[in-house]
């Protein structure tokens, strides 16, 4: 079966149109599993998590609970919760951060009881205006119901949440930027190692950074137990996961799915999914993790959603969002567009990055633009190769974080599926689509 | 005559001369200011929320509130200039009342984006990242902003408008000069209109006193459950011998 009966884990609210109002999260067991850590030793919280197996839902899919194990050791000091989303085609905590603002926050102060953190910030992405105003408007109102601030529900726990606004940087996504942006710099990524903000975060200080996604779960987890959630999935990828779809498909949007045991297939083409490639054509190519992931041939589709299938075919799962092309799509201009945003949006830092993504962008724009050269395929691959060294994958790396070695996915993917196209486009001296 | 109390790397400001008085900000943006850097151990991380508050009162950001902003956070006016300018929703220049920003990104781009960006400089008569003539729209083309199941993805004033076509974008543009729309969109600027009203309900030092109680609850526990593993450990080793 494409579509398995597992539980609505953080999308049961999405249905109502009050999903983001305190009343309507009280009355559908809001805060329930607040009430239970808080009866719980921290210790036992953070145990639950462990059980549950819980990877990270931002995109480099890091075991939460190693995550916390890693400062368990050492009193934290900060947590904060990446509300960053930019990367393309990823739009699933936008809905969780507009739609659900309250599972967010209970989230995160199960969280911070399990750490013993008295500080946490919710550094949400400045686009997400509606976001912003319903984050900071289900935290009053969470402060005034008595589940955020002193003494929370008379536990003896007190802790102050924080709704920080970002400013409109994709890089600020990498978490140690996001550290830089939340200290009132440039988001500038931090040299590595350290190579977790466990040791030395924001401030200085032991820092835990999770994601949006990563925090909803919460809530279910401990309400049900680590356990109910490590049932669900298969090997290492457990629970559910949102995954973003997007492009030609008749039904975008995020979708809640078992992980592994839906496939690719089931996602782009099921009627109560993505309900198949509109017009009658057919799949030309996916990207299955966000753009900074090799794409995927029709070949592929049966692959299962789950992160070390995903990962062993030769990209990633990523962010979980999930691109498809059809077959009237012109390869070199979706790489193209794709290479101008990682252009646009490198910090500046790293030579690699900074001045590949430019001179990659400007050769992709000419090829697009009928002025290629007939040696540019292999300067192209060239100045792939001086970013990502092998163009293997996972990517070399070069750069002080991963944007840089994620920039030839694209180029490399079009060029190895659909190196006729840009030859086409060459000899022809313009684009055979337009 | 040198300051022997300022330490290496602090701004030189500090042991010199105090900042001056916020002059540009009005006050209740002052206000709201000194609440926002109330909330961070460090004042410098309120510079970022700061920014966006200036931009509520004048639209960008001007050299004046820059002025004013570094002397709230410590900082010099040329350090609030060299981080605004790195983010680009911090304006150094004049934008219009409206800033729409049309999605180009892969998933817009497969949705109609770039027609659509095109139809809009013909529309407006100016080019992505200009202003029309009367100050009332700019144009960006913008990246992702994670609203891909609905391209091609607008916003105005960072609040999404929906899919757009050629017709309803000039619609939209219509609206947008006549005010018709200006209770869901404020003028560029406003960010978060809901405002926090409330704090952390609890001193610092009553914080530090519940950590300190837990901190040892949990090393007890922690301690006991290394007795009982050492007394199990144990214990076949004693029967055996």
């Amino acid at each position: 079966m494409a579509v398995t009966e597992a539980p609505k884990i953080v999308t049961s609210r999405i249905g109502y149109d009050d999903s983001h109002t305190l009343e309507r999260y009280l009355a559908t067991g809001g805060y329930e599993g607040l009430r239970k850590a808080l009866a719980m030793t921290p210790e036992a919280v953070a145990h639950e998590v462990d059980t549950a197996s819980l990877l990270g839902r931002g995109g480099a899919g890091f075991p939460a609970g190693r995550k916390w194990a890693m400062l368990r050791k050492a009193p934290v000091t900060y947590l904060v919760v990446n509300g960053d989303e930019s990367e393309p085609a990823t739009f699933k905590d936008h809905l969780l951060v507009e739609r659900d603002p309250h599972q967010l926050i209970e989230g995160v102060l199960i969280a911070a009881y399990a750490l013993q953190v008295s500080q946490v910030f919710i550094f949400i992405r400045g686009e997400f205006a509606l976001g912003l105003e319903r984050v900071q408007a289900a935290l009053n109102d969470a402060y005034a119901h008595g589940a955020v601030g002193g003494d929370i529900f008379g536990s003896g726990f007190s802790v102050d949440v924080v709704v920080h606004p970002g400013a409109g940087a994709y890089i600020c996504g990498e978490e140690t930027a996001l550290l830089e942006s939340l200290e009132g710099k440039r988001g500038f990524p931090r040299i590595k190692p350290p190579f977790f903000p466990a040791a030395i975060g924001l401030y200085g200080e032991p820092t835990v950074v999770n994601n949006v996604e990563t925090m909803s779960n919460l809530p279910w987890i401990v309400l049900h137990g680590g356990a109910a959630f490590a049932a669900l999935g298969e090997g290492r990828s457990t629970g559910t996961r949102l995954f973003a779809l997007a492009g030609h498909v008749k039904n975008p949007g995020v979708y809640e799915l078992e992980m592994v045991k839906t496939t690719f297939n089931d996602l782009i083409n099921a009627p109560v999914l993505g309900g198949g490639i509109p017009h009658g054509r057919g799949l030309k190519a996916f990207i299955p993790g966000g753009v900074s992931a090799p794409w995927f041939g029709p070949d592929q589709i049966d692959l299962p959603l789950g992160q070390d299938e995903v990962g062993a075919a030769g990209s990633m799962l990523g962010s979980g969002s999930i691109v498809v092309m059809d077959d009237h799509t012109c390869a070199v201009r979706a790489a193209w567009r794709i290479t101008k945003f990682f252009s646009r949006e490198s910090c500046g830092q790293c030579t690699p990055c900074r001045e590949g993504s430019g001179w990659l962008e400007k050769i992709m724009e000419r090829i697009e633009t009928g002025h290629g050269r007939e040696q540019d395929l292999d300067l192209l691959l060239d100045a792939c190769d001086n970013i990502a060294p092998g163009l293997t994958w996972p990517p070399q790396q070069t750069t002080i974080c991963v944007l840089g070695p994620s920039i030839p996915s694209s180029i490399g993917s079009a060029v190895q599926m659909f190196r006729d196209e840009f030859l086409v486009h060459i000899k022809e001296g313009g684009c055979p689509y337009e | 005559m040198s300051d022997t109390t300022t330490p290496v790397g602090a701004p030189r400001r500090a042991g010199h001369q105090p900042a001056p008085a916020p002059s540009h900000l009005s006050g209740p943006i002052l206000e709201r200011a000194r609440q926002l850097i109330g909330l961070y151990p460090e004042p410098r991380s309120a510079l970022i929320p700061l920014c966006h508050l200036a931009q509520e009162q004048d639209g960008w950001l001007t050299p004046e509130a820059m002025v004013d902003i570094a002397g709230l956070v410590g900082v010099t006016p040329t350090e609030v200039l060299g981080t605004a300018s790195f983010y680009d929703m911090l304006h150094t220049e004049p934008v219009g009342t409206h800033v729409v920003a049309v999605c180009t990104n892969i998933a817009c781009l497969l949705g109609g984006a770039a027609e659509l960006l095109e139809h809009a400089e013909r529309s407006l008569g100016v080019n992505a990242g200009g202003t029309t003539a009367d100050g009332a729209v700019t144009l960006e083309e913008a990246e992702c902003l994670a609203d891909c199941d609905r391209p091609p993805c607008v916003q105005v004033n960072h609040r999404f408008v929906g899919p757009q076509t050629a017709e309803s974008f000039d619609r939209l543009v219509a609206d947008l000069r006549a005010g018709a729309r200006s209770d869901e969109i404020p003028p560029h600027g406003t960010l978060n209109r809901v405002v926090r009203t409330t704090g952390l309900g609890a001193d610092r030092d009553r914080v530090a006193a519940e950590r300190a109680v837990m901190a040892e609850a949990q090393s007890q526990r922690a301690a006991a459950a290394e007795a009982a593993k050492t007394a199990t450990d144990g214990a076949p080793k004693a029967g055996g011998a």
